[in-house]
């Protein structure tokens, strides 16, 4: 039999923000030393109130709506309890049935297809401390205990492991357009879980689903799904049954390990959190914050097709990160007409700079107008391509202009007639072997000859221009 | 009155651990304070919003504002054990 799977992701990400989401300890914990970021409120010492951090409903709300979610006029924070050292309360304070953010949707792109990923709900929660264990004892840093996280969780629409890696993609690309969270899912900020269950394909009825954890990066997300899919279907086709359990990636032995069954599911008797009044949320409220909302990569890459005319496989590279659309963007801005030149040269050259030194485009030496103007100096001809790396490697080392490095050291193209007959007579003279071997049908040994030429000038010579004289003077020597 | 498995279960949850006297004890503690709230349900609220708190208040919220936090002595000045400035407890195997 043939069987469907039927997937649904559960994403954390940590919001941005400068203090935690219920006190105002500095929310930026990365490189502290431990526990120099605690306070009475996260350490939960007794009478403490917590107090809820503007910025950070803000920024879900700004989530949900890039999501297209409906913002609900109510919503109030809960109690989630459970008894672990990581949340000193002895429950960690979420939103339980009324979310900031419901019923959205985000499309992705699938081989080709668009897909579009019901989104359940946005909510807002705080981050739990970090533990370390350790053979006498567990030790707990609390730093990270109560900075805010945001948790999205989508409908049962992922049908696949490329869907649900292409749906991650995408979440974590708005998001960082957004600015509400780095994504960085190899340091923590942005965690996913993922349902996974099989159903004989044409069904209507879900099969038993099986909660997979620990994925921490984009890569295990995609592996851990292939392999549940795969071992879901060869318990079924032998005749076995699924069991709801929760399953933890195991890395490195690239497999599915069994955590525990459904028997010991967590009892977290929620309940509204009586220390935090809700909070009401007004239509003009809202229309502030969306005002806020940037111009999106899936607006922006067809925007790029409809008014560039830029191919759509190179679309997607440049709305990839926000700073590097807006740098094409405005050296578009300088220079409207050669925007698939520009566009070759930022996916070309500038991208290999930007890998090479694992650089940003902020930290780009030049700026657009730059860019576009070396990029101006070959398409007139002023240079040819071989330079223009050249000149743009130079511009990346000194910030000086494209033209002043042109003028400085001499390179504009050769494309004087004269000038480059006189080298090519000379090639012609010095290769008697290759001009023969040409003369007698070996076609390729013209590279060879252009090659020559080139070198001549430094490399500076107009190709197209030194082809027709090599040829016109072969034919003619030929004669 | 609530059953042995519901008291057991709630101390599970509390982690408490609870000798067979005390089982019977609360069991029958709980049940009174559960009838004693049960009173409630006496009201006619057909008509009023659900809420978690006695007073109207909406929308506390503050700045984005880092504030200064504790030293990492102070955090500590009552963790049950110290290993440098992090703090130990017994083993936790999830």
């Amino acid at each position: 039999m043939e069987y469907e799977a039927i997937i649904g992701m559960e994403v954390h990400a940590q919001v941005l923000t400068r203090s935690k989401m219920f006190c105002g300890c500095s929310a930026d914990y990365a490189s502290a030393p431990a526990n120099t970021h605690t306070c009475p409120v996260c350490l939960a010492l007794p009478g403490v109130l917590p107090v809820i951090n503007r910025a950070a409903v803000e920024a879900t709300v700004l989530t949900g709506l890039a999501l297209s979610c409906t913002i609900p006029p109510f919503t109030k924070f809960d109690r989630k309890n459970y008894t672990y050292p990581d949340l000193p309360k002895g429950y960690q304070i979420s939103q339980y049935d009324y979310p900031l953010c419901v019923g959205g949707h985000l499309d992705v792109q699938v081989a080709g297809e668009s897909r579009r990923i019901g989104i359940r709900r946005v909510h807002l929660e705080e981050d739990t401390a970090k533990l370390t264990h350790t053979p006498d004892g567990s030790l707990i840093d609390f730093n990270r205990a109560g900075v805010p996280l945001m948790e999205i969780v989508t409908e049962a629409d992922i049908r696949s492991a490329d869907e649900a890696h292409a749906y991650l993609t995408e979440l974590r690309t708005i998001l960082r357009y957004l600015g509400v969270s780095s994504g960085d899912m190899e340091r923590g900020a942005m965690r996913c879980e993922a349902n996974v269950s099989l159903r004989p394909r044409g069904a209507r009825a879900f099969g038993t689903k099986v909660e997979i954890k620990n994925l921490n990066s984009f890569r295990s997300v995609r592996n851990a799904i292939v392999y549940e899919i795969d071992r879901q279907s060869g318990l079924l086709a032998s005749g076995g049954a699924v069991e709801q359990v929760t399953m933890g990636w195991d890395e490195e032995r690239q497999c599915t390990v069994f955590q525990r069954s459904k028997e010991y599911a967590e009892d977290y008797r929620y309940f509204p959190e009586p220390d935090l009044p809700p909070i009401e949320m007004t239509p003009v409220e809202v229309q502030t914050i969306r005002e806020r909302l940037p111009e999106l990569p899936h607006d922006k890459a067809q925007r790029y097709e409809r008014e560039f005319g830029i191919k759509s496989a190179d679309v997607a590279l440049l709305v990839a990160e926000h700073p590097t659309a807006l740098f094409y963007e405005q050296a578009v801005a300088a220079r409207p007409a050669l925007a698939q030149a520009i566009a070759n040269w930022m996916l070309g050259e500038v991208f290999r700079y930007l890998s090479e030194g694992e650089r940003t485009t902020a930290e780009l030496p030049i700026s657009p107008a730059m860019l576009a103007e070396l990029v101006a100096l070959v398409d007139d001809g002023t240079i040819n391509n071989t330079v223009g790396k050249q000149v743009l490697n130079e511009m990346m080392t000194s910030g000086e202009a494209a033209a002043s490095i042109v003028e400085r050291r001499g390179l504009a193209q050769i494309s004087d007639t004269v000038a480059l007959e006189q080298i090519i007579t000379s090639v012609v003279a010095q290769h008697p072997g290759p001009v023969a071997q040409y003369r007698e049908g070996e076609s390729k040994v013209l590279g060879f000859l252009i090659g020559q030429a080139m070198r001549a000038t430094q490399g500076k010579a107009n190709v197209q221009i030194v082809r027709d004289l090599l040829l016109q003077a072969l034919d003619d020597s030929q004669r | 009155m609530l059953t042995r498995e519901t008291v057991l279960h709630i101390a599970e949850l509390a982690k408490l651990e609870l000798a067979e006297h005390e089982t019977s004890l609360y069991a029958e503690q709980l049940s009174e304070i559960l009838a004693y709230a049960e009173r409630l349900n006496a009201l006619d609220t057909d008509h009023i919003a659900p809420t978690a708190q006695a007073i109207y208040r909406r929308n506390v919220m503050r700045p984005d504002e880092p504030r200064p936090s504790l030293s990492p002595d102070e955090a500590l000045a009552n963790a049950p054990q110290r290993q440098d400035d992090l703090f130990r407890v017994h083993q936790i195997l999830d």
